[in-house]
């Protein structure tokens, strides 16, 4: 396994668990998105209650080398409100589905966040000092009699207890008629696309009153549809090029160059299915989840129910790896289709960029699965292991003990039955720090920090 | 679909599902048994695999369906009696009953702080 020793495996320890201890979770405390900002300083969690939590992890201290910094909270706002479309009679849910960060350009930090409809523009900044000595105003801003005032004085700003301030500087709204499950910013750094599950809008951060459309895949007789869009994201490099995948697992490349709207793909990646296979639930399991790009923008990884796949953007006919996730659950299809649970929606995220290694190409693969155990895969090594982000392993400093299932037949001391997984206890969202082994791993409602062991 | 499993990529026991079927005869694929067990439980399921059924679902996500005509007239037939309210289950607003402002539930932002702040 990863972290069984040696090398340059990682051994992941436990480092901070954030949210509620107990069992009784409220719908709005749901974990629906987990992010870190390109520095890695930042880490941002949206939940079910249409709240974003920011946490900001601490400068390092020199005297504690053994352990990297913590994150601590940094600031908390309310970003979307439920709402009720009269029009339509429709019920529009406040859950934070995605948060982007955009990167960093001035003293002030900016994100995007979307629900199922709107999409913000959050700027996040710092105030330490305000002014004071005011000619004609008191300290606690009522006004002075100017008659009153005898001689003047130039007003200075002086320090102040740190305030964080989040404020709404942008609202997307009116473009989607269907729900928003993406959004990804372009590499130009002054667009983005959101994609619903018919439709994909391209905007420019500065105008919220236009939007392109760029993918419609709505047919014309609504019968006649059999395939949604269930994520998108722009190329990390090349500005004019984005993917969408669907729910019947395909994977779209665009380019925008090609015509304004961008119906017909540039790539279609799609891996054969065997015919003889094929099952009710064949198409279900093969939604794909979500999809990101590498760093270099040479691969990208899908999600579907049961595999995390790796696809070379020049092969599209198959991707060329594929990792099982929880095999396991192939025998199970049945219950998890009566429980819903074949429809839950797990996200994959590649390593942050080693910054030892220059020009690496991403190895790590993560992606999270049921009774709050999570996977990460090597593709140099093509070692795996299995993790569980739970309170009980919360020894700081203290390697993480693989997991293992046991499928069927004798179950092992340590292993755990297929039949005793809880299903309710799964983990959708995980993130990696860009430059540093760090990993955010969100529980139900808890948010879990793991950190390499340093040496 | 059926993934092939990448190069060398660990699988958590695949090689037991198969003697693990009823039919012991020849191997099914895990899928198939799986999905005989659904047809079983639910015999007038869909032929379409997957398809149009959840896909529309999906789309219709939040959609909360209101009659003002069909409230008014209820209102006003029973209006020296009590509307007829709703069931044990207040979320659950079905075609039978006319839903009315108090069986909706309260949709209300959550005026408290996040857990993970706290």
């Amino acid at each position: 396994f990863l972290g069984a020793g040696g090398g340059n495996d990682i051994q992941w320890c436990f480092s901070q668990v954030k949210g509620a201890v107990d069992d009784d979770v409220a719908e709005a405390d749901i974990i629906s998105t987990v992010e870190f900002n390109h520095s890695g300083e930042l880490l941002a969690t949206g939940d079910k209650g249409g709240r974003v939590v920011i946490f900001q992890q601490e400068q390092e201290n020199k005297t504690q080398s053994h352990s990297r910094g913590e994150y601590n909270v940094y600031s908390t706002f309310q970003s979307h409100e439920p709402e009720f479309d009269y029009l339509k009679s429709l019920e529009i849910e406040e859950k934070i589905n995605k948060i982007r960060w955009l990167p960093q350009k001035n003293a002030a930090q900016f994100l995007l966040s979307t629900n199922d409809k709107t999409i913000k523009l959050w700027k996040i900044s710092e105030r330490d000092k305000r002014p004071e000595g005011y000619n004609l105003k008191e300290e606690d801003g009522r006004y002075r009699d100017p008659t009153t005032v005898t001689t003047l004085r130039v007003p200075v700003f002086r320090p102040m207890d740190l305030m964080v301030e989040a404020s709404p500087r942008r609202i997307f709204a009116n473009a989607h008629t269907y729900h928003i499950n993406s959004i990804s910013i372009n590499s130009d750094y002054e667009t983005y696309l959101s994609a619903d599950d018919l439709r994909i809008n391209l905007w420019h951060l500065e105008i919220t009153d236009r939007s392109f459309n760029i993918v419609d895949i709505k047919p014309a007789n609504m019968e006649e549809l059999t395939e949604v869009i269930t994520a998108a994201e722009f190329h990390p490099n090349s500005c004019s090029t984005f993917v969408y995948s669907s729910s019947k697992g395909t994977i779209r490349l665009c380019d925008m160059r090609e015509s304004a709207l961008c119906d017909r793909h540039s790539k279609l990646f799609e891996e054969p299915e065997d015919p003889s296979n094929r099952s009710f639930f064949s198409e279900i399991i093969s939604s794909i989840s979500d999809v990101k790009f590498s760093h270099s923008g040479r691969y990208m990884m899908t999600r579907d129910y049961l595999s995390v796949k790796i696809w070379d953007l020049n092969m599209e006919n198959r991707p060329v790896e594929t990792y099982q996730v929880h095999e396991y659950l192939r025998s199970k299809l049945c219950s998890l289709y009566e429980n819903d649970c074949i429809f839950d929606k797990f996200e994959c995220c590649w390593n942050g960029l080693d910054r030892q290694v220059e020009f690496s190409e991403l190895h790590i693969v993560m992606t999270g699965s049921y009774n709050n155990f999570f996977r990460m895969f090597d593709r140099n090594t093509k070692r795996d292991i299995t993790l569980e982000a739970s309170r009980e392993n919360n020894k700081p400093r203290t390697v993480l003990k693989p997991r293992k299932v046991c499928a069927s037949g004798k179950r092992k001391k340590d292993e755990i039955s297929v039949d005793s997984l809880d299903f309710n206890k799964k983990i959708l969202h995980t993130a990696w720090h860009p430059k540093e082994n760090i990993i955010a791993v969100a529980t139900t409602n808890n948010l879990y920090i793991f950190q390499d062991k340093m040496n | 679909m059926a993934a092939p499993l990448g190069t060398g990529a660990l699988t958590e026991g695949t090689g037991q599902e198969k003697q693990d079927t009823q039919e012991k005869e020849k191997p099914i694929p895990p899928e198939r048994a799986e999905e005989a067990k659904l047809k079983a439980k639910y015999p007038n399921l869909g032929q379409k695999p997957g398809g149009s059924d959840f896909l529309m679902k999906r789309l219709q996500k939040g959609q909360k369906y209101f009659d003002s005509g069909d409230y008014n007239m209820a209102k006003a037939k029973v209006k020296n009696k009590q509307l007829p309210s709703a069931g044990p289950d207040k979320n659950l607003v079905t075609g039978d009953h006319i839903p009315t402002p108090q069986d909706l539930p309260q949709r209300k932002s959550s005026l408290v702080t996040s857990k993970l702040a706290g």
